[in-house]
């Protein structure tokens, strides 16, 4: 039942983008809506820091003594390319951009629980960057993402300290986000929306947000003490009076794996969203899926020490991560499953959020299977250290994560700017990212296969081929990722106007006007429907 | 809207017992008990801890949503605890093969 | 039955401190405890960090744990238990106080919470500059007499000096921020912002406390008391 909204033109009404002007209406907002916007901007910016960082590495791997750069630069490159994406772009993404403007909306709140902490949150993203970005211009950081000591603690002669102190503070970001949208789903929930009757997105901001809380302060202290030992020369960590390096690996795994679940499950959330819409069905099994959310954040806090099977730790432990880790596909296999019969005799239709959607299921599966090859003991002996690695995880995270991310950003674009975007260059660009995506990490799974590491700056010539091609690839990648740069900063102010539901979508959000008001309802809604209370599709009939 | 009062009898009783407990504990420690010295001293803290999440922190009294969130904390911290240590208890279960030197899979011991 | 001028509705319907994204005082009452609760939360498993580090190295090296810990000033340690013990009893009145609404006790409460933690911190000073003076600060001045350690591995006891002062530091500095939190509840007190209807912050706060409190607790005997004193 969809109360009718008031269609009145965007121009005349009043909204959060117009209520006030100026800077500082921007800088020091409380609205989350305006919150997510500032976020929008400041993920987008990093993305292209550590998109370039990625040109450069695909540059110079066309040449199997390297194209374009020196060996310790190149270690640089890959350091910078993973700090940047993992804790300033995968992680923050669709929680706060999308979980910010939708959580209150889908809920139907006026607000998160604490907004002014969600905008020390923002800050908190603004000075983690800068200070990773004066790392960045004072010299670069050499260590990997993941700062295995003693190198990190030791021997490197690079910014490391500048670098766990950005990650160190951005963390904190992330447990404040965490923390008000489980409060916020808590609490603030509209009249009759109860747990099952809330969207699948909202039970995987939820479940990753518990994450979020339980493992980023491990993170954070472990980086802390990494940065301690640097300094005073001596540490838990230092070998000289005792320290395991292999404890810094299991305190850094413990929050690092479970976060790679933080940037995924948004992502899930979102594809539930979008397959129920584009198919005009409820989400098969709701109930599975919402469960499978929080089987995830459980499991993913046990299987950490299948990053360490060839570091040193004990083949006994090695034994129980291995079981666990094929245990914690379940969940995720499952969602797919759900997935695939909401699909199943849907009214379904290809618009942009759709193919994006499509594209997540088949990579995503794509690389969570390769996980399971790794997740064998005896496989992954070979296989890490390897470019499969390397496939393996940007299958799930450009291929899963980012899609869903841009197929939501498409998806709210309306709600969020009151605009349509052309979705002939939005199904083009899908495609070209596709396809490029494909081409790029592709022959990668093959090049870690036939025994390429990974974080070489250097390889033997006869794995040249594969890389060109995965070179090649990247560049269409980023073709495909500047054209919808393009035409969503062009529809703000050409898109023909949305209406409160261009889509047709059942949900809060899509229940009050576009862009919405500051106040998010003009009254609070009480809910009296399940979630995708879609009509039921006629037999054998498509969209 | 209110929370719960607790007495102020209450609250000085607890704090009585938390410093019978501290002194136990301190007394204790100059006991030879073995092993146990450490079991022990855990325990009278997990006890003292108790006494100050119920009462002062009045999750005696509050819903079971807290009660889950406190839970929910300890464990995760226990889940760190415990399979870290599987890794440093079970390295030594590895046989090194001979001619190989100093066995790699005990602990540096400096 | 008279009607009520608008501007006292709204006071009637939202006492002060009200905040507008909530329906009604107890959403905002139970949300405020529900985030502060999850905050312990993230610093159980921060501190828990450090904590289970300090467990794993024990378990390897318990003869320069047992000689590190022999070398701290038990006394200290446990008047410094007590002390915190005290501060978390006033630190309860203080909330007691605000939910009778007894102003004058809250302050009081409010402020002899800070003179304990002061009393606290004070100590904890007394004993780094004692390290300090007896070479025992790892990475600073690490240089402590042959007859100090007892022939327990030199680099063990450095092992333990370390989660010693990270530890202890780690938990000071918490103390620090709750002294500014409880700064600031001391001012909005004596400003007369809470009432019966509206204590909340300083219950929240009072949380933060107690939980810096409990951290001690686990510090004490861990590090201070399992030294094999007998």
């Amino acid at each position: 039942m969809s109360t009718a909204v008031m269609e009145t033109p965007a121009a005349s009404r009043v909204h959060y983008l117009n209520a006030n002007y100026g800077i500082k209406s921007w800088l020091f907002t409380t609205d989350h809506k305006r919150i997510a916007l500032l976020y929008l901007g400041s993920i987008t910016f990093m993305f292209f820091i550590g998109g370039s960082a990625a040109t450069l590495i695909r540059l110079h791997l066309i040449e199997p003594t390297g194209a374009l750069v020196q060996p310790a630069t190149y270690n640089k490159l890959f350091t910078i390319h993973g700090v940047v994406m993992v804790f300033f772009f995968l992680i923050p993404s669709i929680p706060a951009v999308l979980g910010n403007f939708l959580v209150p909306l889908m809920v139907g709140a006026r607000d998160l629980a604490f907004p002014k902490i969600n905008l020390l949150s923002w800050y908190l993203y603004i000075i983690g960057a800068l200070f990773t970005l004066y790392a960045i211009l004072s010299g670069g950081v050499d260590t990997g993402w993941t700062f295995y000591t003693p190198y990190s603690s030791t021997f490197a002669h690079s910014q490391v300290i500048a670098t766990a102190l950005g990650v160190f503070i951005v963390g904190f970001s992330s447990i404040l986000t965490g923390l008000n949208f489980i409060v916020t789903i808590h609490k603030m929930r509209a009249p009759g929306l109860t747990w099952f009757r809330l969207p699948l997105f909202i039970w995987a901001i939820y479940a990753t947000s518990i994450i979020q809380i339980l493992g980023t302060p491990v993170l954070a202290i472990t980086i802390f003490l990494l940065a301690l030992e640097r300094l005073l020369h001596v540490g838990i960590f230092d070998p000289a009076i005792g320290g395991d390096p292999i404890l810094f690996q299991h305190l850094f795994w413990f929050y690092s794996h479970p976060a790679v679940y933080i940037m995924i499950l948004p992502g899930m959330g979102v594809i539930s969203e979008l397959i129920a819409c584009f198919s005009r069905k409820r989400v098969f099994g709701y109930a599975m899926v919402a469960y499978s959310s929080m089987a995830i954040a459980v499991l993913s806090f046990l299987v950490w020490g299948h990053h360490m099977f060839v570091t040193g730790q004990s083949v006994y432990a090695g034994l129980i991560f291995s079981v666990l880790s094929f245990m914690v596909a379940i969940p995720s296999a499952i969602k797919v499953f759900n997935w695939t019969a909401t699909l199943y005799k849907g009214s379904i239709s290809y618009e942009a959020p759709m193919l994006y959607a499509l594209g997540f299921i088949g990579l995503f599966t794509m690389g969570g299977l390769t996980g399971l090859f790794l997740a064998s003991l005896a496989v992954d002996v070979h296989l890490t250290g390897t470019y499969f690695i390397v496939a393996h995880f940007h299958y799930i995270m450009v291929g899963g994560a980012v899609m869903a991310y841009l197929g939501g950003i498409h998806f709210w674009w309306p709600k969020i700017t009151g605009r349509l975007y052309p979705d002939g260059w939005a199904r083009f660009a899908a495609l070209i990212i596709f396809v490029g995506f494909n081409l790029t990490f592709f022959p990668q799974f093959v090049l870690g296969y036939l025994g390429m590491p990974r974080r070489y700056a250097v390889y033997p010539a006869e794995f040249q081929v594969l890389n060109v091609m995965s070179s090649a690839g990247a560049s269409i990648l980023g073709i495909g990722y500047l054209i919808p740069l393009i035409y969503l900063i062009w529809s703000i102010r050409y898109g023909p106007v949305a209406g409160p539901n261009p889509w047709g979508a059942k949900g809060l959000e899509w229940e009050t006007p576009s862009p919405p008001p500051t106040e998010n309802f003009e009254e609070i809604p009480v809910v009296t429907e399940e979630a995708y209370a879609y009509a039921e599709p006629e037999d054998g009939s498509h969209g | 809207m209110s929370g719960h009062v607790v007495s102020v009898r209450l609250y000085v009783t607890i704090f009585l017992l938390l410093l019978v407990l501290t002194g136990l504990t301190t007394g204790v420690a100059f006991i030879d008990l073995g092993d146990y010295n450490t079991v022990v001293a855990l325990a009278i803290a997990v006890v003292k801890m108790l006494l100050v999440v119920l009462f002062f922190m009045h999750v005696r009294y509050s819903s079971g949503l807290t009660k889950i969130v406190v839970l929910a904390g300890f464990f995760w911290l226990a889940i760190m605890l415990t399979f870290t240590m599987s890794d440093y208890f079970t390295r030594g279960w590895t046989p090194t093969p001979s001619g190989w030197g100093p066995s790699i899979s005990a602990p540096p011991n400096p | 039955m008279a009607e009520l001028s608008a501007s006292s509705t709204h006071a009637a319907v939202h006492p002060p401190g009200f905040r507008h994204q909530f329906e009604d005082m107890e959403q905002q009452h139970e949300a405020g405890n529900l985030g502060m609760w999850v905050f312990l939360v993230t610093e159980i498993l921060f501190f828990g960090g450090l904590f289970a580090s300090y467990a794993i190295y024990r378990s390897l090296y318990l003869p320069g744990f047992e000689a590190g810990s022999r070398l701290l000033d038990v006394k200290l340690g446990a008047t410094n238990t007590a002390v915190l013990i005290g501060s978390s009893l006033t630190m309860a009145l203080a909330v007691h106080a605000a939910q009778t609404g007894k102003r004058k006790a809250l302050i009081f409460f409010l402020l002899l919470t800070m003179v304990l933690g002061a009393v606290f911190l004070g100590i904890k000073f007394d004993e780094y500059a004692t390290k300090w003076h007896h070479g025992l600060v790892p990475g600073l001045k690490w240089a402590p007499d042959e007859e100090m350690h007892n022939n327990a591995p030199l680099g063990s006891v450095e092992l333990f000096f370390c989660f010693y002062f990270f530890m202890t530091a780690l938990h000071a500095t918490h103390m620090i921020i709750g002294f500014g939190i409880m700064t600031v509840m001391t001012v909005k007190s004596w400003r007369g912002e809470f009432s019966p209807e509206y204590y909340a912050p300083i219950e929240v706060s009072g949380l933060y406390w107690h939980f810096v409190d409990i951290v001690w607790i686990f510090l004490f005997p861990l590090l201070y008391l399992i030294g094999g004193r007998y």
